[in-house]
């Protein structure tokens, strides 16, 4: 049998979740309620005058071949993003974890790259891979390889991909440094006494424990790549080349606030948030299943 | 009583904030920063110097497209300023925006300010203007693409710098003499899309879309897949696929890489003349954009780049009176003549570009002028007045999209070139439903 405690009235609680009712009704479905309502009209850029089209907006989006392969694009964006951010995250946390001394300075160093703007970072990134400036593209063209983000799609994805990585890896470090440090010695130093080597212990015991971390970090990292990453892509490569790094944020923000064209704009967002609502359930119905906690 | 008590806190903070009391203010928004902002600064200056009235403001509100976007937020939050900088891309979007705009000869003809339409330039103006002829908004900065050699790098290849480059069957040729002379970068552009089918279809005189390239009505089509833009996109992909032309991006990157003395042409506005003779270590010279020898009626003449002033609708007749006199102030001979001279931009007035020739500016500067010959050459005709497009800052994007397709091999110029026209056609009628 359960054990509830029950409040007498009603006032107080609706008067304690009162604060996060506002927040959500004006930060959420009052500006998504706008989008659903702007995605049915095609607006002249000033405000002057709005066109009736109904589901015209989005008979126009899905028309067109360059919107649909966004979603793969996206799609290919974010599952890189995630892995290039997490692995090497949890590779640095393992290492970090094993240091006696000094790992406060690692620590504190490895962090550093999460305050910089993704905006910033897009800018470093591009003045070291620039086709005809760069530090890296100079050494790749001396070893023989021709560097072009500007016209190769996939290195230009590549360049992107990396570019947004690299300040999320501090964070993640951040999260799986703490979690680490929360897993049982007891458990570890059971298994070496029975001989299990490093990596064992950490595939067997330690990666199972993080399962909860994992899961957390692949969640908002997923919403990271998605959601926040149009700075970096809007300063390396802004969509291009072909729209190969176009990802569906991306072209909500350019068409948007670039081409003033709401109407698509608007249409796009209310897309998104269909497909972010559909993949947070899939995520907490299929993959939560395997989290230990 | 009180405003002398403000009046008096005024003085004894800051001098200035005294006489704009008194002033009407008129917000001036532009895109202009570096060199050029000064040089705005510097003619806002004068005009504030030169009368009591009024005092104008400028702020700076990032590049064209953010400017343009700033004054669209402005003003549909009630906020935007008189004068907003929109460039030549944006002149459909705020012809549209009926309501949200003042027309220019509206402004001058209530201001009583001097004000003689046919003091502009056509080819200038004529971007600006309704097709009955009223200015909708003032030319502020106008150019139009060139070419530029780099002699230096001509020499060490072991080419003539004075090799005929009046057409691209002679560019084709120096390009390949380049090449085999050791350049590693013989051809850049800026502006892509601007300069090889915008101002190549005017130069040629073929349409780049129907009605008239827009100018007669909302219902237009790109017809930018045609023959003689095909044909001249394909021997640029080949140059491309041969190292020939090298590509830097869409804006004008390429600048870089010319300044820097590691290109020996690069196809450029005539406005880059003052970041160009700033920086470049080596003898360089400008010629005219070259054409095609045989296709369509070139050389016609060329077409504008470069950005308008229009006035923002819901303001005080006193406040436009000011707007008025300062837009009369920028087109006054000494001013116009003085920017072309700094900027390398074009002489709104024909006025303007006759003073400049009688202090001995082109003489001084050979090559200048080559920018005024080219675009007044001819009295333009409906293929080369000028483009008016809906959403065209969008349908550039396409269309550099499309024409790295054909830099990196990817497509044909012809294909590339169909899937802009069918791609961007989509956005013209967008933009035509949204403005019926």
């Amino acid at each position: 049998m359960e054990k509830r405690v029950k409040f007498r009235g009603w006032l107080l609680p609706l008067l304690l979740i009162a604060p996060q009712v506002v927040i959500s009704a004006v930060f959420f479905f009052y500006p998504a309620g706008q989008a659903i309502w702007q995605s049915l009209f095609i607006p002249d850029p000033f405000g002057l005058s709005m066109q009736y089209v109904g589901l015209g907006n989005f008979e126009f989006l899905l028309s067109d071949p360059y919107y649909r392969a966004s979603f793969v694009t996206t799609a290919i964006f974010s599952v890189l993003v995630t892995l290039c951010s997490m692995v090497p995250a949890l590779f640095l946390a393992v290492i970090a974890d094993r240091l006696i001394k000094g790992s406060g300075v690692y620590r504190t160093l490895l962090i550093w790259p999460y305050a910089v703007a993704p905006a910033v970072a897009g800018v470093l990134w591009l003045f070291m891979f620039n086709t005809r400036v760069g530090v890296v593209s100079w050494y790749l063209g001396q070893l023989g390889y021709d560097w072009n983000h500007v016209l190769n799609g996939g290195e230009a994805m590549g360049l992107v991909v990396v570019a947004s990585a690299w300040g999320r890896i501090s964070y993640n470090f951040l999260f799986f440094f703490a979690a680490l440090q929360a897993v049982p010695r007891s458990v570890i130093e059971a298994a070496a006494i029975d001989g299990a080597h490093f990596w064992r212990r950490f595939w067997t015991i330690v990666l199972p424990l993080l399962s909860p971390t994992t899961f957390f970090l692949l969640v908002v990292n997923i919403v990271y790549s998605f959601f926040e990453t149009f700075g970096v892509i809007h300063t390396i490569t802004a969509g291009g080349p072909q729209q190969t790094t176009t990802i569906l944020v991306y072209k909500v923000y350019s068409d948007g606030f670039v081409s003033q064209d709401l109407g698509s704009s608007s249409a796009q967002s209310v897309i998104l948030l269909i497909v972010v609502g559909l993949l947070t359930v899939l995520q907490f119905k299929f993959i939560e299943k395997r989290v230990h906690y | 009583m009180q405003k002398s008590i403000l009046g008096a806190f005024a003085v004894s903070t800051m001098l200035s904030p005294v006489a704009a009391m008194a002033q009407t203010e008129v917000q001036f928004w532009h895109a202009f920063t570096g060199r050029l902002g000064e040089l705005v600064a510097a003619q806002v200056d004068t005009f504030n110097a030169s009368q009591s009235a009024y005092v104008v403001v400028q702020s700076h509100k990032g590049n064209y497209s953010e400017t343009l976007n700033s004054g669209i937020a402005a003003f549909r939050a009630g906020e935007q300023p008189h004068i907003l900088m929109v460039f030549e891309v944006g002149t459909a979007t705020m012809m549209s925006a009926q309501g949200a705009t003042k027309p220019v000869f509206e402004v001058m003809a209530e201001s009583g300010a001097t004000f003689d339409p046919d003091a502009y330039i056509g080819a200038v103006k004529g971007y600006y203007t309704t097709t009955d002829g009223q200015m909708l908004s003032l030319p502020f900065n106008s150019s139009t693409p060139v070419l530029w050699v780099n002699r230096d790098a001509f020499e060490a290849a072991g080419v003539d710098p004075e090799t005929d480059l009046s057409t691209w069957q002679n560019v084709g040729e120096t390009l390949e003499a380049l090449k085999a002379g050791g350049s590693e970068c013989p051809l850049v552009t800026a502006w892509q899309s601007w300069i090889h089918l915008e101002n190549f279809s005017a130069y040629h005189d073929v349409p780049f879309a129907s009605q008239d390239n827009g100018f007669a009505g909302l219902d237009t089509e790109l017809m930018l897949n045609g023959e003689a833009q095909v044909a001249h996109l394909t021997a640029m992909g080949e140059w491309a696929q041969d190292g020939k032309f090298i590509y830097t991006g869409r804006r004008n990157e390429g600048g870089a890489n010319f300044r820097s003395g590691e290109c020996a042409l690069f196809t450029e506005s005539s406005a880059g003349y003052a970041g160009i003779k700033a920086e470049a270590e080596f003898d360089f010279d400008v010629r005219p954009l070259p054409y095609w020898e045989g296709v369509g009626n070139a050389p016609q003449n060329t077409i504008i780049g470069g950005a308008s002033l229009w006035v923002m609708e819901g303001h005080e007749a006193e406040e436009y009176k000011g707007v008025g006199e300062f837009l009369a102030f920028l087109s006054s001979s000494d001013v116009q003549a003085q920017w072309h001279q700094d900027t390398g931009y074009l002489p709104i007035t024909s006025e303007a570009g006759e003073a400049t020739r009688a202090a001995g500016f082109y003489d001084d500067n050979p090559g200048t002028d080559i920018a005024v010959i080219q675009m007044t050459a001819n009295e333009p005709t409906a293929n080369s007045k000028g483009l008016r497009l809906g959403s065209f800052d969008q349908i550039r994007g396409i269309i550099d999209e499309e024409l790295e397709a054909i830099w990196a091999g990817d497509k044909s110029a012809q294909e590339a070139m169909d899937s802009a026209k069918e791609r961007g056609d989509a956005l013209l009628r967008r933009f035509e439903a949204a403005n019926r």
